[in-house]
């Protein structure tokens, strides 16, 4: 049954609040830290569903997009000491332009090839960026982060904040589209490029639309983290391992809904920090892999597929 | 009659391979044309050239007073050219319903309740208003086909080319189909048929044009056509 839009925005609205209020709370600071990478991993994962999902484009070069809005981010606050959100709206912009770049690369490549192209330019960027000084190269950056503001008791909380902000802005964008003409058509090319242009669908301009619309939400999914961590370097903001988890969430929670991605960052998000804290943070990757395989195998349509499956069976 | 559609000296080739070698034709709106030949005659790479899904290399193609010879296959949807695939292309994930509301949308611009009862009209007229709510991956063969030529009449043609819409099916379900375009072209639609069930073609067409090798090699009425003696040797040698 699809959710009416007063009641899907009273339900964000809610949540919103009450993430916003957990932050002027006095919850141990590390729930903060921990809660960040899991609602960034809400924004990453419903951003990678619009064209993954709603157009079946499988974008591997997520890392590329997250590290391009980290470092778009670190040049506003290096260079002009931009306030935080000006560095994520430059982040989101710098990524939308790579989205469309990369857009234009799927006029000629499709499936397996266009994944392929997608983790070249992971390796290009990281290049470029290994090799330029002013954001400090392979060594990196040590920053010195403003105080907080906006009444918040430290910068962690305000980052949590901004970030719940982020993800209900960016699951209410995959849900208006998917609702929308363009999820429409995406889904028709998803099918069958060929049937869907002779259907009247413009498919090039509706996978530029998926791309740099995705792209823009993971730049800006990215564009917090040189504030997150006081620090920026190479190997670890293009680390695959993005691309990995980022790809397993709208897997894991059923690909082409925009809910899918939603519990699929939930659960593996929480998982894997309660698996980080209790564990070993090494094993934390292992869940997003065991996870991975097992519902490719036993549910290819995710938990929401699951869910489906169910109720039509207790009908 | 008027010419609805006038492709001249259309060529196209793969690499070295001439698939179309300077191909004219010109057909008349409201006219039920055959288009046969042997395998790899030519025959769907030239409606690959006419709806958009390939790009001619030389030559022009003029569709209701439009040269649409360079516009993406989507535009020329939206000018009035439909075509069904020799190996069906549903939207598979979608119902038989949402598969027309594609087009609905797409063409005619229509959304919601008014798309739904349009489609289920059309849908109505196919014979396949029962399978409305299946999921078109779990569709029979004749259905699919079926499914393929009610979504390209979502797209309201004025030109609708059918791409062996009856390959693989029984003779009884050949007679549905035929019925089904029959009908169509009844109310005015132009009818490029491909089919290599010559019962079928003859039966249908007004007119026959063969290829063979990338050339036309006849053009004439049904019965011309098969006494034709170059068309007798493209399809059995000499």
């Amino acid at each position: 049954m699809p959710l009416s839009n007063t009641r899907f925005w009273t339900g964000a609205g809610i949540v919103l609040a009450a993430l916003v209020a957990m932050a002027f709370s006095g919850i141990n600071e590390y729930v903060f830290f921990a809660g960040f990478v899991v609602l960034q991993f809400v924004v990453l994962a419903s951003a990678w569903n619009i064209l993954g999902g709603y157009a079946g484009y499988v974008n591997f070069g997520v890392p590329a997009f997250v590290a391009t809005g980290a470092y778009a981010a670190l040049v506003m606050f290096k260079g002009l000491g931009a306030p935080l959100v000006v560095q994520i709206v430059f982040g989101a912009f710098v990524a939308g332009v790579l989205g469309l770049l990369v857009g234009l690369l799927t006029l000629r490549l499709r499936g397996i090839f266009f994944s392929i192209a997608t983790v070249a330019v992971i390796f290009i960027l990281e290049t470029v960026v290994l090799n330029w000084r002013f954001v400090g190269g392979a060594s990196g950056l040590q920053l010195s982060r403003p105080g907080p503001s906006l009444g918040f008791e430290s910068y962690t909380r305000m980052l949590f904040a901004v970030m719940a902000v982020m993800a209900v802005a960016a699951v209410g964008i995959s849900r208006y589209l998917q609702h929308s003409h363009v999820g429409q058509g995406l889904r028709a090319l998803r099918d069958s490029e060929e049937a869907a242009e002779c259907s009247g669908v413009p498919t090039l301009r509706l996978k530029l639309i998926a791309c740099t619309v995705s792209g823009a939400l993971l730049g800006a999914g990215g564009a917090p983290m040189p504030m997150y961590l006081s620090f920026i370097e190479p190997a670890s903001s293009f680390n695959l391992s993005y691309a990995v988890s980022t790809l397993a969430m709208p897997i894991i929670g059923g690909l082409g809904h925009w809910a899918g991605p939603v519990i699929g960052a939930l659960l593996l998000g929480s998982l894997q920090q309660i698996v980080t804290v209790t564990i070993s943070s090494e094993l934390n990757v292992l869940v997003v892999g065991v996870l991975l395989v097992v519902f490719v195998v036993i549910a290819p349509e995710g938990i929401l597929g699951l869910v489906k499956s169910w109720k039509r069976s207790s009908k | 009659m008027e010419a609805i559609l006038e492709v001249s000296g259309v060529t196209k080739t793969f690499g070295g391979f001439t698939a179309l070698s300077d191909v004219s034709l010109s057909v008349s709106a409201g006219e039920r044309l055959g288009l046969i030949g042997p395998n790899g005659s030519g025959k769907t790479t030239l409606i690959n050239c006419i709806s958009g899904a390939l790009l001619n290399d030389s030559g022009s193609i003029r569709f209701a007073g439009h040269e649409v010879s360079r516009r993406a296959a989507h535009e020329r949807t939206r000018l009035g050219i439909a075509r069904s695939f020799q190996i069906p292309r549903p939207f598979r994930t979608m119902s038989v319903l949402e598969n027309l509301m594609v087009p609905l949308a797409y063409v005619g611009g229509v959304a919601g309740g008014r798309a739904r009862d349009e489609a289920m009209s059309i849908l109505d007229g196919m014979g396949l208003a029962a399978k409305a709510g299946v999921t078109s991956s779990q569709l029979s063969q004749v259905e699919l086909r079926k499914m393929e030529l009610a979504r390209a009449m979502a797209a309201s043609p004025k030109l609708l080319i059918s791409d062996e819409a009856m390959a693989g099916l029984a003779g009884a379900e050949v007679d549905e189909v035929l019925k089904i375009l029959f009908e169509l072209n009844a109310r005015g639609i132009t009818i490029i048929m491909i089919e290599h069930i010559m019962q079928a073609v003859m039966s249908f067409s007004q007119r026959v044009v063969c290829l063979d090798a990338g050339r036309i090699i006849c053009d004439g009425t049904p019965q011309a056509v098969v006494a034709n003696p170059d068309v007798q040797r493209a399809y059995l040698g000499d």
